[in-house]
This record gives C-alpha cells, structure tokens and sequence, in this order.
C-alpha cells in the first residue's frame, strides 16, 4: 500500500485582477465626489417632489437652523474676500491680510460682524465650537443679513440664493428672512428641499 | 513587500539549462489593502445625492407700485390657504368673511385624507390637470416632444380659468408646512400661486374657527 501523497498546493491567490477593480473603484469615486461641506447645525431639510438639482456654481446658500439663527455661505474664494471688506467697510472693521486669508477658509459663516474680528483669531477648533452659538442678527433694528446678502450681490451678479432650512423652523423666520431678500429686490430664489420617497 | 520567488522547481525538471529562470510575481495584497482604504474613505466623504430645489418667485414688496400694476384676481378663482401651528390648514374661497368664522373650512395635508389639500386643488383645478394628464399621455406615447410638452404645460397652467391660491402662514406654522403647500401646487399643476402676509383678520378668523370648533366637541361629550 503506497501512502497516499497529499499534493501542497500553495494558497497564494492573484490580487492584480482585484487591484485593477479596486483601482477602477477608487478612480470613479475620485471623479465623482464633491465632499460634504461642514455646517455649524444640523439641517434636516424638508422633502418635496421637486426634482430640479441645485446648480454647482454661484450659489449663496442661506442656513436657517430650528432656532433660526441664519448662516451665509458662498462657494468662491474671491467672492469670500470681497463681501468681507465690503461688509466690513460698511461698519468701519478692517480686517488684516490673516484675518482675510483665515476668513477665506471658512466653509461657513455667520458671526456678527462686531465679534468677527474675535472669532476670526481664534483657531479652527474653537471657531467651530462656538460658530453655532453666533449666528448673523436678522433683526429690523439691525439687519446685518442684508448688508451681506446686499454686498454679495455686488460682488457677484450671477449669484443665486438657495434658502436651506430645517423642516421644524417656524414660518417667523422664513418669514423674516424672506421679507430683508424682498426689500433687496431678490426675488427668485430656490428653496433647498429633499427628495420625497412616495 | 514585494517577494521574488525564484522558479528552482521548474529548473531542475527540465535538467539540462543551468540558467536559472526567475519569474517576478508582485504581491498585490498591500495594495489592494490601501485602495480599499480610500475607497472607503471617499464614499464615508461624498455626497452623492444632490439636493433637490424647489424655485420660488417672491412679488416685489416695492410701495411704489401703481394700482394699475398690480394684479387683480377674480374672487370666484381666488382660494386662500391658511397655514397654522400644530398642522393645521384653513382654507376660504373667493373674498373673505371676517364676520363668519364658518366661512373658514379646514383641511389636510394627508393626501388620502378626505378634505386633503389636493382634492380640494384638483377638483377646483380640473380642467387644467385633465388637460395636463392628456398631454403627459401624448409624451409618453412620444407623440410629441418635450419642448412642446412643456410650453403646452406653462400655457395651461397660466390659463385663464384656472385658480390662484393665495398662502397665507402664521407665524407659528413651521416651514415643512410652507414646503408642503408648494409642493401642493406642484402636484397639481397650479400656476398662479403666492405667498403673502397674514392680517390680522385672517388670525381672528383662525381663532375663531378654533374657539367655535372646541366648544362644539364640548358640546358632544
């Protein structure tokens, strides 16, 4: 009786064809992915049946959370730097050249613009810790939402508003909001909004 | 990491070559091990949804205006809905009875609802929406194309007949209720809609129709 010879195979298994998939993988996300923007407050958005995409460029996104502070972000760089002076000229704050290359970074912003001196000092961590404590004043008395969104139209006309607001703000705000854009004479403007599942 | 084995076996089968053949074989492993990771680092990083929009018009509030400038909307076309706190939606057709709470007619936002918002649209807006339903038919059966299809849509939709609804929220109404609505009058094809400020009528009347509304479910228990 001969001993049976069990034959070793090694276990070496080719990864060249799974790296050529993960690879394509990886390509496709790279191509494809715009990241996520970082915001102050968490905005669950309400859904609707609308199906009209957002434009990638050239949009002024106005951030209302439950509480209805309202947040501004602009998607140029440029942009950023010139409603910064602007605004600032137009309450008498001059900001230095790291002041404006810091504010420049911001992905969001929504400080009163006396405290924004301050808030542009301090590091990124802690500006992201106190950002959602701030918020800009929209109040009759002292409208600084306006001088922004004014300012900003200024800087670039192309510039179109997109209002991002949780579902569970109340119409106060909106309102609020809607009537400082109404005496701008920004009339147009597009209400970000999630798909309905039905 | 990278191994390079040299094929001895292969070599002494055949015997008689003395030269040795080296095959490379690259281990991948490690590679694949880091595409992986950024794969799974961009899809953690990526919004791939974008978001949807909804386009609003707003009327100018500019006091200038001269009264021949602003639109006069038949009462029997006009429809006001009134948005309030904790869901609720009112509606009153034509011109307003601030004398009569019972002119104020509630509604729902439930679409399977009996009194939903949309029966009460489609049915005031019927004409236009058969007229549409024809039309996407037509699309479909690619009959026509879809430039047609949508000045025909906008020429229905800004008809002479059809109605206009006037949105009127308080301040306590939440904007997913907003939303709602406008959404509303999407579905139903409805082109003249706008949103204007609530009076202090309009408020009275919502109270009203509340305080009248609690006595008479005080009443049947």
């Amino acid at each position: 009786m001969s001993k049976v010879k069990v034959a070793r195979k090694s276990t070496r298994i080719d990864m060249t064809a799974m790296s050529d998939v993960t690879v394509l993988l990886l390509t496709f996300f790279m191509l494809t992915s715009t990241f996520v923007k970082k915001e102050p407050v968490m905005v669950a958005t309400p859904a609707s049946v609308s199906e009209i995409k957002i434009p990638e460029t050239n949009i002024l996104q106005i951030l209302i959370d439950p509480a209805g502070k309202v947040f501004m972000s602009l998607d140029k760089q440029s942009d950023m730097v010139n409603v910064l002076q602007a605004v600032g000229g137009e309450y008498g704050v001059e900001f230095t050249e790291k002041q404006i290359s810091k504010f420049k970074l911001l992905p969001t912003f929504g400080v009163p613009i006396k405290d924004m001196k301050t808030f542009l000092d301090m590091k990124p961590e802690e500006q992201d810790k106190v950002l959602k404590d701030y918020g800009i004043p929209t109040d009759s008395v002292d409208n600084q939402f306006k001088i922004w969104v004014k300012n900003a139209r200024k800087t670039n006309s192309d510039l179109r508003i997109a209002i991002k607001a949780d579902k569970n703000t109340p119409y106060a705000v909106i309102k609020k909001v809607m009537t400082s854009l109404q005496d701008l004479r920004e009339n147009r403007y597009n209400l970000i909004t999630a798909l309905k599942n039905s | 990491m990278a191994e390079i084995q040299s094929n001895e076996g292969g070599g002494k089968k055949k015997g008689g070559s003395k030269q040795k053949k080296i095959s490379v074989h690259v281990d991948f492993t490690p590679m694949v091990d880091m595409n992986m990771l950024l794969i799974t680092f961009f899809m953690l990083c990526t919004s791939l949804n974008k978001p949807q929009t909804m386009e609003l018009s707003m009327p100018s509030n500019d006091k200038n205006i001269t009264k021949d400038q602003q639109s006069e909307v038949k009462a029997s076309k006009a429809l006001t809905i009134l948005l309030d706190k904790d869901n609720k939606v009112y509606y009153f057709a034509g011109q307003p009875d601030y004398k009569n709470y019972n002119s104020l007619k509630e509604l729902s936002y439930d679409a399977k609802s009996q009194n939903s918002i949309r029966s009460l649209l489609v049915m005031r807006n019927q004409d236009a929406v058969s007229k549409i339903q024809l039309l996407k038919q037509q699309k479909l059966e690619l009959k026509i194309s879809q430039d047609t299809f949508t000045a025909q849509v906008a020429r229905i939709k800004n008809g002479k007949n059809t109605p206009v609804v006037i949105i009127k929220a308080t301040d306590a109404a939440t904007y997913e209720n907003v939303i709602d609505v406008l959404d509303e009058m999407q579905i139903c094809n409805i082109g003249k809609y706008v949103i204007d400020n609530i009076t202090k009528d309009d408020k009275l009347l919502i109270e009203g129709k509340q305080a009248n509304g609690a006595t008479t479910q005080g009443a049947a228990k």
